[in-house]
């Protein structure tokens, strides 16, 4: 290691308010490169994978930071850092779903520099993407993963439409379930979308996970207090429990009155390129009492469709047992 | 182990073999004679590197640099003062340049060690504004109104190790020791935010940072030993 082994050259920008960052996202467009806490950022700079010509950091800008309660929720500033998210007194009291999902990303340095708008729009672990190769997500016409040959045990059992990457955030499964929105901004104006319509499958948009563009810039996520003090669950399940992305994690959020579940939403991780709700679930446990034999029963039904890779055929049970393991547990 | 000021290892005459007998005939010990002749080392190449850059820049990138997009607001100074272990530093920084290249190469800080270069180590742990972060992940143009400290800012200015470090060592907690000043800032971490932790607190405090003689029972005991030490 010398201090010739850098990140390759870019212009740092950093703007004091949203209104210097748009202005900064619009004249760079796909050249501009928005920086939030730069824990994934920094590894594709370094590998050579991402040449941005400008690098525009957000972390001087205050109104991006900070939980606060609403009149319908609660509002978490992008640029919150998942260590903030975890210790946050709203959050552990009414959405503990969110705080145990963030508690499980990564490293604890990764979580104090890392902020809940990057983990949602992080893009796919995907190695041959991530490696530099010419796949389709990279704007080429091959997928390597999806091959005979091809090493994808990390890879898709839903949805695959020429890429077969996964969606590798925990943050997001919980944004997902507690049916939270997103707040995105450019030099238009505002919009609010839906955290299950901000992410995209590749028969979308194969290049992108979500429905980002150039010159948009993801500023706070809202949370609704319908799913405020529900029961919850989160399980990861990783090779190694510090830094390794979810092979699959749950995140589900129960309403269960006198032992029967009135309403659910169930959300896996780690299986499709989007977060994906369990419909087929929570439509066969909502007015179930919640025991062992609605957890079989939902269990079995939680896989039906998918369609495993070469390697990737253990995520099936797995995804089976999470979903049994958070209707007991919830 | 103290702040290596580069200007003091720099000889009159330029050169480093020069200097490097009349390091030698004081006695230092092998570690500051190292790092001595590394700070001098990166002054020269640093300076190198910062030539190289601009003078790798594409025609297209040298045009950018001098146009408008440089006067947006947003622009920043590359001469920067950071705290570093309570003191300012004066410091020439990159835009692309990391915590950890500045605080080994630049300021002669060589406690930080650099391992993987991707935050899947630790070995580069700092403390920023008493919380970890990987240094090899952050950019030093984000810290430049923060608190710096790392392993050199511990001990006292008489040389007394800070607890937590003289736990490491009555507890045997390094095995090769490369690791070492990552652990033990993650533990420095923890019990300022939890003065009397589990065992089972210590090993999630100090679950970012990888140990490759498999020393973590020796880390946990020295973090317990220095909970006791520091109440």
């Amino acid at each position: 290691m010398s201090m010739k082994d850098m990140m390759p050259n870019f212009e740092l920008y950093q703007p004091a308010s949203v209104d210097n960052a748009l202005d900064l996202l619009e004249q760079f467009g796909a050249d501009g490169w928005p920086l939030a806490g730069g824990q994934d950022s920094y590894d594709w700079f370094k590998d050579r994978a991402k040449k941005p010509r400008a690098v525009i950091d957000l972390n001087g800008i205050s109104e991006l930071r900070g939980i606060k309660e609403t009149a319908e929720g609660v509002e978490i500033g992008a640029l919150t850092t998942l260590t903030e998210v975890i210790n946050n007194d709203i959050i552990k009291a009414q959405y503990g779903l969110l705080a145990s999902a963030a508690s499980r990303v990564a490293s604890p340095q990764i979580r104090n520099m890392g902020t809940i708008g990057g983990n949602l729009c992080q893009d796919t672990r995907c190695w041959y993407y991530r490696y530099g190769l010419d796949c389709y997500r990279a704007g080429g016409n091959t997928c390597y993963a999806d091959t005979p040959q091809g090493m994808n045990r990390e890879h898709c059992l839903y949805e695959a439409d020429r890429c077969v990457a996964v969606s590798p955030s925990d943050t997001a499964t919980a944004v997902v379930a507690l049916d939270g929105s997103m707040v995105i901004r450019n030099k238009s104006g505002e919009k609010v979308v839906k955290a299950e319509e901000f992410f995209v499958l590749p028969a979308v948009d194969i290049i992108h996970m979500t429905i980002l563009k150039p010159g948009d810039l993801l500023t706070a996520i809202r949370l609704p207090k319908t799913w405020a003090g529900a029961r919850f669950y989160f399980e990861k399940v990783a090779d190694r429990n510090t830094w390794d992305f979810a092979l699959v994690n749950i995140s589900a959020a129960l309403k269960v009155n006198n032992g029967t579940i009135e309403d659910a939403r169930m959300v896996c991780g780690g299986i499709q390129c989007t977060p994906k709700r369990l419909t087929v679930v929570e439509d066969i446990i909502k007015g179930s009492p919640q025991n062992e034999e609605t957890a079989e029963l939902a269990g079995k039904s939680a896989s039906r469709g998918a369609t495993p890779l070469n390697y990737n055929h253990f995520k099936v049970p797995l995804m089976e047992n999470l979903v049994k393991r958070a209707i007991r547990s919830a | 182990m103290t702040d290596i000021k580069t200007d003091m290892v720099v000889g009159e005459d330029g050169l480093v073999g020069g200097q490097t007998t009349a390091l030698i005939s004081l006695k230092l010990t092998r570690r500051n004679f190292i790092k001595r002749v590394i700070a001098s080392g990166a002054t020269v190449s640093a300076s190198g590197y910062i030539l190289s850059a601009c003078s790798s820049d594409t025609p297209e990138q040298a045009a950018t640099s001098a146009t408008p997009a440089q006067t947006l607001q947003g622009t920043i100074e590359r001469l920067v003062t950071l705290n570093v272990n309570g003191k300012e530093r004066r410091v020439d920084v990159l835009p692309n340049e990391t915590l950890a290249m500045t605080l080994r190469y630049k300021l002669g800080l060589t406690g930080t060690k650099l391992g993987c270069d991707r935050g899947e180590c630790g070995a580069c742990t700092v403390l920023i504004d008493d919380m970890t972060v990987y240094s090899c992940s952050t950019l030093t143009h984000t810290v430049r109104k923060r608190n710096v400290v790392t392993i050199e800012g511990l001990e006292a200015e008489d040389g007394t190790l800070h607890p937590v470090q003289q736990a490491f060592v009555d507890e045997l907690g390094p095995q090769c020791g490369f690791c070492t000043p990552g652990q033990v800032l993650s533990a420095v971490a923890l019990l300022k935010v939890n003065p009397n932790p589990s065992r089972e607190d210590a090993r999630q405090a100090l679950a970012g940072n990888l140990c490759r003689c498999g020393a973590y029972d020796n880390y946990l005991n020295s973090v317990m030993t220095a909970a006791k030490l520091l109440s």
